[in-house]
C-alpha cells in the first residue's frame, strides 16, 4: 500500500497540450478509475505516473518521495498493458519470473512467487506455454500475473480489458475487483468504459481534453456531475440537456415554458442567466398533460430493455429520454406531461460549463 | 502461393493450368542452372576435351583431376598452392565479419526502431546515406584512415572495413523488422526492471530468429564473394579464396586451362551454395515474416 501523489503535471507533444496541469491525491489502497474519452491523456498520464514518459513539468511522489527523476523500475509499480505485452519468445513461468530475474532474486523465492501468483490467477496449467499458444483472456490473465507476482504496492493498468469479448470482460471485471480486495494495493485503472469506472472505483477522475473535470466516487459522478462534459460523458443513456436561462427567483426558462428551480440546491442562492439543465431519464415522471409543473411532450418511440424500458420523448425541441417501466411503456399515450424531478437534476453554467 | 483466387478460372481448366505452371517454373529454374551446369560438366572435361572447343558437349571421360589442380597446385601468381589456403583466410575472414556486423546491424536497428528520441530518423537517413555511396567512392578515404590506425593489410583492418561497410544494410533491414514490434513489449521490460541491453538481449533476441538468419545469409553471401575489399585491405597473408581465384584465371605464365579456372570457379562458390541449401527454409520464412504475434 502506497500513496500517489500527483502534482501539476504538464506535457505538450508538438504544441499541443496532452496534459494540463493535473493534480491528484490518492491514498493508500485506494481503486482509481481515470476515465475519458480516446485522447484525453488519461494513458499518458499513468505513463508518467509509470516513469515510460517524460513530463514538461510537476511531480510524481510516492508514499511522501518524489520519484519524478527515478526509472520505472525504481518506482516500486507494477503496470499491465492494453496489448498484454508479454515476452513472445518466453514461456509464461518466464514472463512471470523475468522480472525478479532481472533483480537477482533468489531462485527459490521466484519459484514460490510465481506459484503464488499461477495459483492466485488459475494459470497454473499455462505455465509451460508461449504467449501465441494462448487465448485473449489468457494473455490477459498472464499480463495481470505478471504485474503481481512482485506484490508491487502499486499496480498501473492501462485499459487491460478493452481487447477481450462482453463476457469475459464482466467476469475479469470482477475478479479484478476481488484481487484488490485481497491484495489491498493502491491501483491506478485507466478506461473509457464507464461500467468499468462505475463497478470498480472507489474514486473515479473523469478527463477531458487534458484536465481531471471530476475527481470523486463515481456515486457522486453520476449524481452530481461537476461539468457539462462529465454529465454528458458518464451515463447511458445520456443526461437530458436542456439549454434556458435562470431567473433568479426560482424559475427555469426553456422557451415559452418554465419549471420550479427552487428545490435545487444551488452553490450561491439566486444563481441568474443562460443554464443548462440536465437531468437522468430516472429523474423524470410521466403524468397527466397538463398537470401542474409538468411541460407537454410527445411520445416518439419506446426501447424494450428487458428489466424495465426508455422512452424518448419530443419535448422542448429536444429528445429526451425516460425510463419507465416495462407495461407503463407497453401502454404510453401520445401525449403525456413529464414533470423533472429539480431537486435530483443538474444546473451547469452556460459560459463556464461548470455546476452550479 | 500457387493456391489460385477463387473464381479465377483458366480456359484451359485447372490441370492445364498447373501443367503450364509447371513448365515455366522448370524452364525458369534450368535458365538459372544452365551456367553453373556448364561451369561444373567443363570443369570435369580433361584438356583435350576442351581443346576441341565444343564448350556445350558433356564430358566423355569425366575427371576430377581439374578440381585436383585448382584446389592444390594451380598457380596464383608467385605460389602454386591452388585456392586451398584461400579457404581458411575466406573463413576466417567472413565469420567474424559476418557475427559482428549482423549482430551490430540487430542492435542499431532496435535503437533506431524503438527508441523514441528525436533524431533518430535523421540517424536511419545517414545510415542510408551510406547504402547509396559506391565503395569505390570510399576506397581511398578508407585505405588513408586504416594506415593511420595501423590496420592497413592487417587481419583485424579487413574485418573492421567488411563490418563497417555491411552496417547501413544489416541496420536497414533489422529497423524495418524491428518497426513491427509492438513498442509495448520494451516498455514492458523496461517495467520489469531491464536495461537497453538485458532487454535486446533476453526479450527482442529471441524472437528475432527469422531475420537473424536472412542477415547473415546475405552477409555470408556478400562478404564470401567479395574482391575488392579482400584483395585491397587483407594483406598478402589473409588474401580470400575469390582474390585467388582470379589470379588463378588470370595467371599469364603457361597455357591457359578452363577446365582449372572452372573448377576453382565451382570450389570458391560451394560454401555459399551450401549456407543456402541449409537455411534456404529461414531466408523464406524470414523475408515473408511480418510483426510479431504475440
Amino acid at each position: 500500500m502506497s500513496s500517489v501523489s500527483i502534482r501539476k503535471i504538464r506535457k505538450s507533444f508538438a504544441g499541443l497540450i496532452v496534459l494540463d496541469s493535473v493534480d491528484m491525491e490518492i491514498a493508500p489502497g485506494e481503486f482509481i478509475v481515470i476515465l475519458g474519452p480516446s485522447g484525453c491523456g488519461k494513458s499518458t498520464l499513468l505513463n508518467v505516473i509509470a516513469g515510460l514518459d517524460d513530463c514538461d513539468s510537476g511531480q510524481i511522489v510516492i508514499d511522501a518521495v518524489d520519484v519524478s527523476g527515478l526509472e520505472p523500475s525504481q518506482r516500486g509499480l507494477a503496470m499491465v498493458f492494453q496489448s498484454y505485452a508479454l515476452f513472445p519468445a518466453m514461456t509464461v513461468r518466464r514472463n512471470l519470473s523475468f522480472g525478479m530475474e532481472v533483480a537477482g532474486t533468489p531462485k527459490a523465492t521466484i519459484v514460490q512467487k510465481v506459484d503464488w501468483v499461477a495459483k492466485l490467477l488459475q494459470i497454473e496449467v499455462l505455465l509451460d506455454r508461449k504467449p501465441s499458444q494462448l487465448s485473449g483472456g489468457q494473455r490477459q490473465r498472464v499480463a495481470i500475473g505478471r504485474a503481481l507476482v512482485r506484490s508491487s504496492s502499486i499496480c498501473l493498468f492501462d485499459e487491460p480489458l478493452s481487447n477481450l469479448d462482453a463476457k469475459l470482460r464482466a467476469e475479469t471485471r470482477v475478479e479484478l475487483k476481488q484481487l484488490h480486495e485481497t491484495l489491498k494495493s493502491t491501483m491506478i485503472y485507466v478506461t473509457h468504459d464507464q461500467i468499468e469506472a462505475m463497478t470498480m472505483a472507489d474514486r473515479v477522475a473523469v478527463m477531458h481534453k487534458g484536465r481531471v473535470e471530476q475527481f470523486a466516487p463515481p456515486q457522486s459522478i453520476y449524481e452530481k456531475p461537476a461539468s457539462l462534459f462529465v454529465a454528458g460523458f458518464v451515463g447511458s443513456p445520456a443526461m437530458n440537456l436542456l439549454e434556458g436561462s435562470l431567473d433568479g427567483a426560482g424559475r427555469f426558462l426553456v422557451g415559452q415554458r418554465s419549471v420550479s428551480s427552487s428545490t435545487y440546491p444551488f452553490e450561491e442562492p439566486s444563481t441568474a442567466g443562460e443554464a443548462v439543465l440536465g437531468i437522468r431519464c430516472e429523474d423524470i415522471d410521466v403524468v397527466e398533460p397538463g398537470s401542474p409543473d409538468s411541460i407537454p411532450a410527445k411520445l416518439a418511440f419506446t426501447e424494450l430493455l428487458g428489466a424495465d424500458a426508455l422512452g424518448w420523448f419530443d419535448c422542448l425541441g429536444k429528445r429526451m429520454s425516460v425510463r419507465l417501466g416495462v407495461d407503463a411503456a407497453r401502454s404510453m399515450r401520445k401525449e403525456v406531461g413529464l414533470r423533472f424531478d429539480i431537486a435530483k437534476a443538474s444546473f451547469f453554467s452556460a459560459s463556464t460549463e461548470r455546476r452550479l | 502461393m500457387t493456391q489460385s483466387l477463387p473464381g479465377e478460372r483458366s480456359v484451359f481448366g485447372p490441370r492445364a493450368a498447373r501443367l503450364g505452371l509447371y513448365a515455366f517454373l522448370f524452364a525458369s529454374a534450368a535458365f538459372f542452372l544452365l551456367p553453373l551446369l556448364l561451369v561444373i560438366s567443363n570443369s570435369l572435361k580433361p584438356m583435350e576435351e576442351i581443346r576441341q572447343g565444343n564448350l556445350l558437349a558433356l564430358p566423355v571421360k569425366p575427371t576430377f583431376d581439374a578440381w585436383l589442380t585448382a584446389w592444390k597446385s594451380a598457380c596464383t601468381g608467385l605460389e602454386c598452392g591452388g585456392v586451398r589456403p584461400g579457404l581458411w583466410n575466406s573463413i576466417k575472414i567472413t565469420v567474424p565479419a559476418v557475427v559482428i556486423s549482423t549482430l551490430a546491424g540487430a542492435l542499431n536497428g532496435y535503437a533506431l526502431a524503438q527508441w523514441k528520441w528525436r533524431h533518430a530518423n535523421l540517424i536511419m537517413l545517414l545510415v542510408m546515406v551510406g547504402l547509396f555511396i559506391p565503395y569505390q567512392a570510399m576506397l581511398y578515404p578508407t585505405v588513408k584512415i586504416l594506415s593511420s590506425l595501423s590496420l592497413f593489410r592487417t587481419y583485424g583492418g579487413i574485418i573492421l572495413v567488411h563490418v563497417v561497410y555491411g552496417l547501413p544494410y544489416t541496420t536497414l533491414l533489422f529497423r524495418n523488422f524491428y518497426v513491427g514490434v509492438p513498442e509495448e513489449i520494451s516498455r514492458a521490460a523496461r517495467m520489469e526492471g531491464a536495461s537497453f541491453l538485458r532487454t535486446f538481449r533476453s526479450v527482442i533476441l529471441p524472437l528475432s530468429t527469422n531475420i537473424l538468419v536472412v542477415v547473415a545469409i546475405l552477409q555470408f553471401t556478400g562478404i564470401w564473394n567479395d574482391y575488392l575489399l579482400g584483395l585491397i585491405f587483407a594483406g598478402n597473408d589473409n588474401l580470400p579464396m575469390t582474390v585467388q581465384l582470379t589470379n588463378i584465371v588470370n595467371n599469364a605464365r603457361g597455357s591457359a586451362s578452363p577446365n582449372v579456372n572452372m573448377a576453382a570457379a565451382v570450389i570458391t562458390a560451394i560454401p555459399t551454395l551450401i549456407v543456402y541449401f541449409l537455411s534456404g527454409r529461414y531466408f523464406v520464412r524470414g523475408i515473408a515474416a511480418g510483426a510479431v504475434k504475440g
